[in-house]
Parts: C-alpha cells; structure tokens; sequence
C-alpha cells in the first residue's frame, strides 16, 4: 500500500498519472472525516490531500477566497470570522454523526461532498458559491474552470459538475469560493408543541412570508431534547431563524410573532444560544455519537417529507427530525436495518427525491446503494461522464455505484 | 459575416431537404413545420443581429414526445440541431445553420404548476422569464433573476444562458433558482434532473446544462424557486467625481456587510446619453454616477439607506440624493434601463459587451478602454453591476461606414482580453455564442476546453446540437477518448512518494 501525500499541485498531478500508468486505483482523502460515507472504497493505494494547504487568495472587498484544496475547513472558517465574513452555505460537519472528533475536513471535501446546511433554503449549497478549480482528472490531466468572479458564463460550469461527485471524476487541487459577510445578529423563534404536520404548515407559511427566515427546522420529541444539551426540554421545537441588521431582525421577528401567534406556544431564542442551536440542527446533533443505528438523509418537497415519515412509521421504528423547511428529513432506523428499499419506496410514492444512507456498517454500505438509485437514462448519462473523465476508474471507484 | 467560420454545411442534409420536411411534418404535424423562405426569415438571427442565417427548416413542437421524436430522427439522420428560445440572445446561442433544423420552443408557453408552500413554480421552457413573476405576483412572489429582456426571454433560455439581472448579486443567478429541469438529449432519451426538492444526488448534471447554451440537451419543463416580495425598496443616486471614488464606495458598501439587492454604475457617456434620453435629473458634472438599491422590511430599509449615505459622503460623492417615494426610485432606475437605447440615439450602432473582472480593477480597466477608444476611434460608454463586476461596455460604431463593424469587433475583443488579463472573464451574463467563442482560448488552454468537450462528448458524441457555438473547435470525441498514457513512457516512471 502507498500513499501519496503531494504538497504541490505538480505533484498531485504526477501521483495521478502514474496511476493511471498502472491502472492502480486511489483512495482520495483529505482529513477522512466523510470516508464513512458512500460505499467502501477497496483499493490499494491512497491520495491524502491534507498536506495540499494554503489559503492563497483573501480579498474580503470582492467576496473572494481561494485555497488549496486540503486547506482545513475550521482554517477558512476563522479567517472569515475574523473579517466579519462567511461561507454562507453553512457546511455541516458529519465528525459527530459518524462517530468522529468535530472540526475536522477539507475545504476539498467541502465541495467533494456538496456541503451545506440549514441556511440552504436561503442561501444555497458548496454548488451555489464555487467559482472556479483547479483539478485533475482520472485521464491525469490538470485543468481549470471559471475563475474568481461572481458572474461567469464562459464555458460550462466544470467546477458545479464537481459539486457531490465525491471525488470520482477529478481530484480537485484548488478551489475558489464566493464568501459573503456574516449576518450581524440573529434570532430564533421557536414554537413549541406541534406535531410534524402542524409544523410543517407553519414553516411554509413563515417561509412564504415577507420576514426572510433564512432557516426552519422542526425537532419532535426525542430529538429536541438531544440538541442544545437538553436545555429545551421534551416539547416538539419548530425553528425560524433570523437573521441580519439589529433593527431589521427585531422587525422581522414581531412580524412572525404576529403571524404564528396563534400556532403554539412561542419563545425567543437570542444570538449566542440560536447560532449553537443551528450548529446541532446542521451537525443531526440527536444522533451523532458512537452509535451504529443507521441513518439517512432524505431530500423531498417540504410538504411531502412529514407525509412519508408517517407512512414509514407504521412499517418501521425510526427517530426523525426535519430541517429546510420540513423537506430535509433526518431518520434514524431503530432497528438497526437500514430497510433501504423500504424507504426508497415510500420517497417515491411521495412525489420523489432522494434518499442517502449517511451512517452504516461497511457491510450494509458495501451491500446497499448508499446514494439514491437513477432511473436508467439518467444512471446512463451519468456514467458516460464517468467514463469521459475517469475512463480507466482510478479516482474513488465504485464510492458513487 | 465578418470572419466567422461556421461548421461547413453538410451537403447531403441540403440535398435531402424536401424528405426532410416531410417527415418532420410527419412528426410535429399541423403548423409546427415552417419552411418557406418567407416565413423562415422571423428567424434568421437572434439579439445579435450582426449576424443572419437562414435555416435547414424551422420546426415548433408542442409535446415532450415531438421534441423527443424530433431529435431522435435528426440523430439517426446525422442531421444538426439549433435549439431556440425567444432568440433575445446577445451572444448569438441561437443563430441558425444551414443545414440544421431550427428547433423553436415557444409553443411550450403555460405554467404546469404554483405550489405556494413549497415555494416553486413548473413552468414550460418558452414561458417568458416576467411570465413567471406575472402568474405569482398577486399571491405577493417573484422570480428573482430578472435580466433585463425578461419581458421577452424564455425560462428555457435563460437555463441554456445561466441569465444573471441586476438582483443577481443578492438573489442569484438562474443557477441558484433553478431546482430542476426536464430535457431531453439528442438521442431522444428524455431525462428529468433535481425536482421539487433540494440538492439532487449524482453528478451536478443540473449545474452542467444550466448556462450550457443548447450543446448538451433541450429544456422541456423548468422548476424554479419562488420568492415573496421585499417589502419595501429604496434607491440612492450617488454620484463621483471620478470612478476610483465610485468604486471604493461599491468596495466600503460590501465592506460593511451590506448586500443590496441591486448595485449599478454608469460612466460619463452613459450618463450623458440617459439622461438626454430619460431627463431624469441625472447629475451631469460626475464621472461616476451610482444606483444602490435596498430591498427588504422598511425598518432594514431605513437603517442601510442611512448608512449607505454615509459610506457615499465619506468617499466624496458630489450628488446623494435618496428616494422618497416609489416614483422617484423609478425615475432613478429609468436612467439606467434606458442606457442601452439612449446610447441609440448618439450613435448609429452600438455593439454591447459583456466581461466580468475583479471590482478593484475598474479603474485600471476604464483607463485601458479609453486608450483603445482612442485606438480604434470609436465611443464607448460603460453600463456596469457595481455588485459583481459584470461590465457592459457599449462601443458606438456605424456600420453603413466601410470597416466600422469589424474595428467595433476587434475594440470589443480587446476589452475582453483586458478583462481576463486583470483576472476577469470573457461574459458575465451574455453567454459565449458565436460571438465570443474564437476568444475562448484567452482563458483556457487546450487541456482546459477538452475537457468541457469531455461533457459535451457524455451528452452529445456526435456533436449535433448546436455545433459551431462556444468552442472555437470542436474535437471529435473520438479522438478526445483517446488515452495518451503507456506504461513506461510517462514522465515519472518511479512510484512517487510524497
């Protein structure tokens, strides 16, 4: 077993190309904190991109930065922070859910893995602020895409193609990112008490207002009383956040207080104790640990999420929570059977989405498709891509199958 | 056409015309075929009108199933595809070719679907962009993107355009409001990707088509996200001896956190020319003028104008007037959005452009223009979103004077050089088209746009759908499949090991 650790774009490139000369298959990695996700990758030989670092361009006036793709992503983070700025998209951190120390991964694996985070409904995902890359792909050839500027239509968007790829198509040696100031305060509004359609209702009527939530989950009982270290007790939270100028979030606030008056009890959750609150909501908080139940993470219309979990509670045991305005469900199979097809069926049923088995054994994520099934045009198209950029399978493979 | 090379026309397509239109009038029956010369001619060019050419045939399908059978029957004929929206392209994306059929999507034109509490709306491809907000607006939403032919653009254009507007730099570009498509690709195959809900698993297909100007597939349903209505908006008028001064208060702006919904800047001769036009009280004695427009609840309103003021004292504006009724906000913008006829009336012709460069390289950019200016001997006057960095030079030629056009042309691709060269980019919003693709190779190298050819290969080997635009050559996928490595022949024969 080797593994290459480069710590020049030069060299990743020629660790790419003498695998491709031997038809020898890598592992890429950086910090390996998401390595539990996607199906096992078998292969002798490992890329660690953690010694790839640096951030080489910060300029905070044009909401640009740009690093080395091992760059960890707690770095980039404080940088910002310390400017008053943000990754807007909130990348969540999967360490705890998978049994990990938090704070670790590479702002590569940020748009390896398409990360985002509660703020997605406002703000988007890792797809929605990449600006431009440099890679190299399965054919061991260093390319570029975009650039540094916000607006850019020159050519396609290589680098929203490497979004989620999971490093099956190029590994990525330098990124560049829109960033975006850091909102002054925030506040939550919790109502309190609902059952999963009643909260879903009173998200998309405050998503639907003109208060701009910029985040809505819902935590039923059990989860709610494993985030913010229990201090909110056993009632159902349903969540709105925020966000902004002072004068603007006090404003905003009193409208949605005027408008959910009457959906349940509510409570004011002010700046220190919202943004912590939102960290476990984005990190599944209530099932991270060491614990191998397995989980998924399942994308449907917001309307339609709570309507499926019901169906599959008279099927199976799981623990659920929601997030993105209900259409982002986290379950948790009691079991411990992941009942894949279970799932998947139901999701179908309900109007269609996607279904990804985040947390399980190697055995059940060597055994099961990991990431959600495509109908066969599409599983095709996608493996022509595969095949254009990675023709010989050396970069990750089988992680995506 | 001035120098443009397009793909040479397939002589045996030419020859077998008149089957053609028989059995593409077998596929899209009634009204849907259009192939005398006459009424082919409403469609010879697009928004960039330097530019006519008259089809193959024009086919307008009305049914998934006819664009399916359409393109199916092109693919096993080895017949070309242009694919058109409501052609208001400035780059040319849906310029037609000789030997290819023109396939015309403005008959997909109804909303399928609102769903309020889901936020999105389902939309047919040849609904125009206003079309969208017009169907919501009563309920109190919109769609964001609003580029400025929005009365007029198709949704399923701006998909194949990425379409930016003046709200993008707060609300996105049509990438970031776009949450699935259905399309179908050149064989026929009918592909539905990302839906209802968010971030679609696989590969970021959605994210390859968006902005892929009809070379990858044909939009034939469109989801997007909705948005309810600020509540207020409020614009200041900001005006700057110079543009160092205008740009370091769009830099402080941001600098401060603040993110307008729209944040735009015009240079001396667009000033004067929009206000000839509109009359609108434009201050003539600055050499930047600035449009920075809040959007929000009146309260965050109030609070930014105040401190937008600021910031535009603080870096020596000469004019801060701010909007006190909505009115006067539109009067501010009717300035701007008249920049583009206004700059009609001064000049014959006026060709537009479209680069993107790093804000803080405005200055040096405007100065690199007016030597070419004087260069070329042609006007030019600047439109600009101040925000992202996406400029629109508009050069003032006339093409009834011999060699005009092609100096127009050649300025135009110098200021695009000059974008890049300051680290910017070729287009921000116009897409590459015909117009701009020969200068692709500015910014990427030839490993570089294989490997978007690589995609186009994965979508579309046989290069039928609307050849000729975006690459300057389009290699043969065959070729690119090619693996150029053999054992012990590459650089680095010994196991490298970091």
């Amino acid at each position: 077993m080797t593994t290459f650790t480069p710590t020049t774009a030069a060299e990743m490139l020629s660790a790419a190309q003498w695998a491709l000369s031997e038809e020898a298959p890598l592992e890429i990695v950086g910090h390996g904190s998401k390595r539990g996700i996607g199906r096992p990758v078998q292969v002798e030989h490992v890329l660690d991109l953690s010694k790839l670092t640096g951030v080489t361009l910060y300029e905070p006036a044009e909401l640009v930065l740009s690093a080395k793709a091992g760059t960890p992503l707690a770095e980039i983070e404080a940088l910002l922070a310390g400017n008053g700025q943000q990754l807007a998209f909130e990348p969540m951190d999967y360490g705890p859910l998978l049994g990990e120390a938090p704070g670790r991964g590479t702002i590569g694996g940020v748009l390896a893995a398409n990360l985002s985070g509660p703020r997605r409904l406002k703000a988007g995902a890792a797809r929605d602020h990449i600006l431009g890359i440099h890679a190299v792909s399965g054919r061991g050839e260093a390319f570029k895409s975009g650039g540094r500027v916000v607006k850019n239509v020159t050519g396609y968007d290589l680098s929203k193609g490497l979004a989620g790829s999971w490093g099956t198509l190029a590994v990525v040696t330098d990124v560049t990112f829109k960033v975006l100031p850091a909102a002054e305060t925030e506040t939550t509004l919790a109502v309190r008490g609902l059952y999963d359609e009643q909260a879903a209702a009173a998200m998309a009527l405050a998503m639907g207002s003109s208060a701009e939530v910029s985040s809505a989950a819902h935590l039923p009982y059990p989860a709610v009383a494993r985030i913010n270290g229990g201090r909110f007790g056993s009632d159902a939270a349903t969540l709105l956040r925020v966000e902004g100028f002072a004068p603007s979030v006090t404003a905003r606030l009193a409208m949605l207080t005027a408008l959910l008056k009457n959906a349940g009890p509510l409570e004011e959750i002010a700046a220190e104790a919202s943004k912590s609150l939102w960290r476990d909501v984005r990190d599944c908080a209530p099932f991270a640990g060491a614990d191998d139940r397995p989980v998924w993470r399942v994308s449907m219309a917001p309307s339609e999420c709570h309507v499926m979990v019901m169906a599959l509670r008279r099927q199976t045991a799981v623990d659920a929570f929601y997030d993105w305005q209900g259409g982002l469900v986290w379950l948790r199979m009691e079991s411990g059977d992941p009942e894949a097809e279970l799932l998947r069926a139901f999701v179908r049923k309900h109007g269609g989405g996607h279904a990804t088995l985040v947390r399980a054994s190697a055995a059940d994520r060597a055994a099961l498709p990991v990431f959600q099934p495509q109908p066969p045009a599409l599983a095709a198209l996608s493996a022509r891509l595969k095949e254009q950029f990675d023709p010989k399978a050396i970069l990750n493979p089988g992680r995506m199958a | 056409m001035s120098g443009l090379a397009m793909p040479k026309a397939d002589s045996e397509t030419l020859a077998r015309r008149a089957t053609i239109v028989a059995d593409l009038s077998a596929i899209v029956p009634g009204e849907g075929v259009v192939e005398t010369v006459n009424e082919m001619r409403a469609f010879e060019s697009d928004g960039l009108t330097a530019y006519r050419q008259l089809p193959l045939v024009v086919v307008l399908p009305e049914t998934v199933a006819q664009v399916s059978r359409v393109l199916k029957y092109c693919n096993e004929h080895k017949i070309r595809v242009v694919p058109r929206g409501s052609g208001t392209s400035l780059s040319g994306g849906a310029l037609p070719l000789e030997d290819a059929v023109l396939l015309v999507m403005s008959r997909f034109n109804h909303i399928l679907s609102i769903d309020y509490p889901n936020r999105v709306v389902v939309a047919q491809p040849g609904v125009t962009n206003l079309g969208i907000t017009r169907a919501v607006e009563e309920e109190g939403f919109y769609y964001a993107p609003d580029p400025s032919s929005q009365i007029a653009c198709s949704i399923g254009g701006n998909v194949a355009e990425n379409s930016g507007g003046v709200h993008c730099l707060k609300y996105g570009l049509t990438a970031n409001n776009v949450l699935g498509i259905e399309m179908v690709l050149m064989d026929g195959e009918v592909v539905r990707l990302g839906g209802r809900h968010l971030d679609a698993e696989g590969y970021d297909l959605l994210g390859l088509m968006t902005g892929s100007e009809g070379l990858l597939g044909v939009v034939t349903e469109v989801t997007v996200r909705i948005l309810k209505k600020p509540d207020t908006a409020r614009a200041l008028l900001i005006g700057f001896p110079t543009s160092e001064q205008g740009g370091q208060c769009v830099a402080d702006i941001i600098g401060a956190g603040i993110i307008p919904g729209g944040m735009e800047m015009m240079d001396a001769p667009a000033i004067r020319a929009a206000e000839d036009f509109v009359q609108v009280g434009y201050p003539l004695d600055c050499e930047a003028l600035l449009i920075v427009e809040l959007d929000g609840p009146a309260v965050e309103v109030d609070h930014l104008i105040g401190a937008v003021e600021a910031i535009a004292i603080r870096n020596g504006s000469t004019t801060c007037r701010i909007s006190q009724s909505e009115d006067e906000r539109l009067a501010f913008w009717a300035g701007r959005k008249a920049a583009f006829p206004a700059v009609g009336r001064i000049s014959p012709d006026y060709y537009c452009m479209d680069g993107t460069i790093p804000r803080k390289e405005l200055p040096r950019v405007l100065h690199g223009m007016r030597e070419l200016s004087e260069k070329y001997g042609l006007g030019v006057a600047n439109v600009f979103h101040a925000g992202d960095g996406n400029l629109h030079p508009l050069i003032l030629y006339d093409a009834n004077k011999p060699g005009e056009l092609e100096a127009a042309e050649a300025f135009g691709a110098d200021i695009l050089r000059l974008c890049v060269e300051v680290g910017g980019v070729l287009t921000g919003e116009h897409g590459v088209g015909v117009e701009k693709r020969d200068l692709m190779p500015e910014m990427f190298n030839e490993t570089d746009l294989d490997q978007q050819i690589r995609v186009k290969c994965a979508f579309d080997p046989g290069h039928l759908l609307n050849p000729g635009k975006v690459f300057p050559q389009l290699r043969r996928c065959a070729e690119l499949g090619r693996m150029h490595v053999h054992r012990g022949q590459v650089a680095f024969p010994d196991i490298p090991r970091f």
